[in-house]
């Protein structure tokens, strides 16, 4: 069972903090991705569960052992690096073995182990390579294959997909999905990029200057922000943000526009209370052209300031309360700017913010 | 087209000129080097004789049997002890400077430590130093503390000689090579220590063993410090021999010809045999790229 505890976990630089005494449980064979901007210590997070950067404060805990003081060779994992990190002057079968080989396996046993390996990830024609003659791509499997040749308790992923190209990077995300399938288990993976956290997590942690912003499943952090921060930060593209005051059962804009207030989040609507509408750009669509007719709504008319057509749909930029607000056209139809529609928000999705903290109304 | 072909017919100058250039350099380099080796093969009276002769007319090995007491006339220079010296000076105080650049360079590229940058600075203007200026302080702190006109005070002062230099070099190799693959290693199963022999260290040959050569060839070659720290055959090198060859009134030319050859050999093998390892490079390909 290899369950990871992280218990007000804090990393400091001499006197500058960058993770502030973080609490996460990882269950057995869960995929957790550590997701957030650059410089919001997922790395870090991730690197210290390593064993590489010394831990400044709180416990960390791989199973039932506590690993604070443990070196990285000690801790059952393995880890797949941004830059892969093969072993230039190996070729493919050293590199994968070379784990096997340090941990004294018989050489019969480390060929088996690396030939079930390379066949996983399909590295049999390219094992007398070196890296150098490897494509992006092929590094990024033997890279992976090194990891579970061993058969650790864990794998970490330090942004293993952002140097490869759009395409790639696509193929690689799935095939990382169905090599945890293939091979259960306890998975720690970091990356900024959004789509790659919500295709593979089981679970998300958004990240935000050292600080754990939210935990929970891809759709909990995509259908139910704790903040204006993971609103933004998951989805794309982002939520769409407007400024106003509760009055009267609705949010009035800055250019006093009214919004009902949806009925769920009535009890923390009191009147006068500065908030922050947040609204997904698939909610505001033009009338007849939206994901759903049903549900409350409130209905606005906008112009369309610029139109990026996606084949099936369309991007719309328009502007709403003096602030530019993207929304969605779904169903091939030439949109031009300048044209007048009538936008349909979907307000049974809609989100409200305290304007000060950011906190979700729903967390009052 | 005519464009093109002005702009070929300039290239094909410049590739002249620059040919040209490069042929006269290698002939001020190379000129003296060939007259020592020919006139190593040819009687002190053909050295001498005016207008020079560049071709010896009778090539012989005379030199070369009277420095190792094989002719009929007897050089009392000890040649084979100065070499001996010279071999075990250069090969101790190179691995020792070596051994001393691998952790210093080592230390230098992978660990923060208080006074990093002045301690570097420091040793590159330790190197910047004449050694020559050093040698009166240092003749009187050696005869002082009795290894005057000995093989290890020679080897000291080639250690520290060399030794900023090991550490710069090999330093600027480890830098090369991405800490993550020592990471990797040490996620692999292995101690900072294993890591270190199984990935850094194999990575880094080409510079160390380019290290190595230049620190040896600087042991080897080095004749202003030798010459005042040596007095006897158990110590002096084989530069410093070289003067063995001046009397008050003559200088043998034909033997002091041959024994430099006899110097220029072991370096020239040396170098040949690591000049694959001095081609860096190996690191590249493991990380992205």
């Amino acid at each position: 069972m290899a369950e990871i505890t992280l218990d007000k976990v804090v990393k400091k630089y001499g006197a500058a903090s960058v993770v502030h005494g973080i609490d996460l449980e990882i269950a057995h064979e869960e995929f957790v991705v550590l997701v957030g901007p650059s410089g919001c210590g997922k790395s870090t997070t991730l690197r210290m569960i390593a064993g590489l950067e010394d831990i400044s404060g709180g416990i960390v805990r791989i199973g039932d052992r506590v690993v604070n003081d443990l070196p990285p060779r000690k801790r059952n994992i393995s880890m797949v690096f941004q830059n892969y990190a093969l072993y230039p002057h190996m070729n493919v079968r050293e590199n994968l073995g070379f784990g096997l080989k340090i941990a004294g396996e018989s050489p019969d046993n480390i060929s088996k182990r690396v030939d079930e390996a390379a066949a996983v990830l399909g590295l049999t024609p390219l094992l007398d390579r070196t890296p150098a003659e490897l494509s992006g791509g092929q590094r990024q499997r033997v890279a992976m294959g090194r990891a579970i040749v061993r058969r650790p308790e864990v794998f970490l992923f330090d942004e293993p997909l952002s140097n490869l190209d759009a395409k790639l990077r696509g193929q690689m995300r799935a095939e990382i999905k169905k090599l945890h399938q293939k091979v259960r288990t306890t998975v720690v993976y970091v990356t900024h990029d959004q789509v790659e956290a919500m295709t593979l997590a089981d679970r998300i942690v958004v990240m935000r200057d050292g600080r754990i912003e939210q935990v929970g499943t891809p759709m909990e952090a995509f259908n139910h922000p704790r903040t204006t921060f993971v609103a933004t930060f998951i989805g794309s593209p982002p939520m769409n943000l407007l400024p106003g005051v509760i009055a009267g059962g609705a949010v009035r804009l800055a250019d006093g526009t009214t919004v009902p207030v949806p009925d769920r989040l009535k009890p923390h609507a009191r009147d006068g209370r500065k908030v922050t509408l947040g609204i997904r750009p698939d909610d505001i669509s033009p009338v007849g052209h939206g994901l759903s007719q049903d549900g409350p709504g409130a209905e606005v008319d906008l112009t369309v300031e610029l139109a990026e057509p996606l084949g099936m749909e369309s991007l719309i930029y328009t502007r709403l309360a003096g602030q530019e607000v993207l929304a969605k056209l779904y169903g091939p139809r030439i949109v031009q700017p300048g044209e007048q529609l009538t936008f349909r928000m979907a307000l049974d999705r809609a989100h409200l913010f305290d304007a000060e903290t950011g906190q979700s109304l729903r967390l009052d | 087209m005519s464009l093109a072909v002005e702009s070929q017919t300039s290239k094909q100058l410049k590739r002249a000129g620059l040919t040209a250039l490069t042929f006269l350099l290698m002939v001020v380099m190379c000129v003296p080097g060939l007259w020592v080796v020919l006139s190593a093969f040819r009687p002190n009276g053909e050295i001498l004789a005016k207008p020079p002769i560049w071709i010896p007319e009778a090539p012989t090995f005379d030199n070369f049997r009277k420095i190792f007491g094989l002719g009929t006339d007897q050089v009392a220079i000890p040649v084979g002890s100065y070499f001996m010296n010279s071999l075990i000076i250069a090969m101790t105080s190179t691995v020792i400077a070596l051994a001393i650049g691998m952790a210093g360079g080592y230390a230098f590229a992978r660990y923060r430590f208080r006074g990093k940058g002045s301690i570097f600075l420091g040793l590159m203007l330790f190197r910047a130093v004449p050694g020559i200026a050093l040698s009166l302080p240092v003749f009187i702190i050696w005869s002082k503390l009795g290894i005057i006109d000995t093989k290890i005070g020679l080897i000291i002062v080639y250690v520290s000689l060399n030794v900023p230099f090991t550490i710069w070099l090999i330093d600027g190799f480890f830098r090369q090579i991405p800490l993550s693959l020592s990471e990797a290693a040490q996620v692999d199963g292995c101690t900072r220590w294993q890591a270190f022999w199984k990935i850094e260290f194999p990575l880094a040959r080409s510079g160390i063993a380019a290290a190595g050569v230049f620190a040896f060839l600087t042991s080897w070659n080095e004749f202003a410090l030798a010459s005042q720290l040596t007095r006897s055959t158990s110590s002096k090198t084989l530069p410093v021999g070289l003067l063995d060859f001046t009397a008050q009134f003559t200088i043998d030319w034909a033997g002091m010809c041959a024994m430099a050859v006899i110097i220029i050999i072991p370096a020239l093998i040396l170098t040949f045999l690591v000049q694959k390892h001095l081609i860096a490079g190996l690191t590249f390909g493991g990380v992205k790229g």
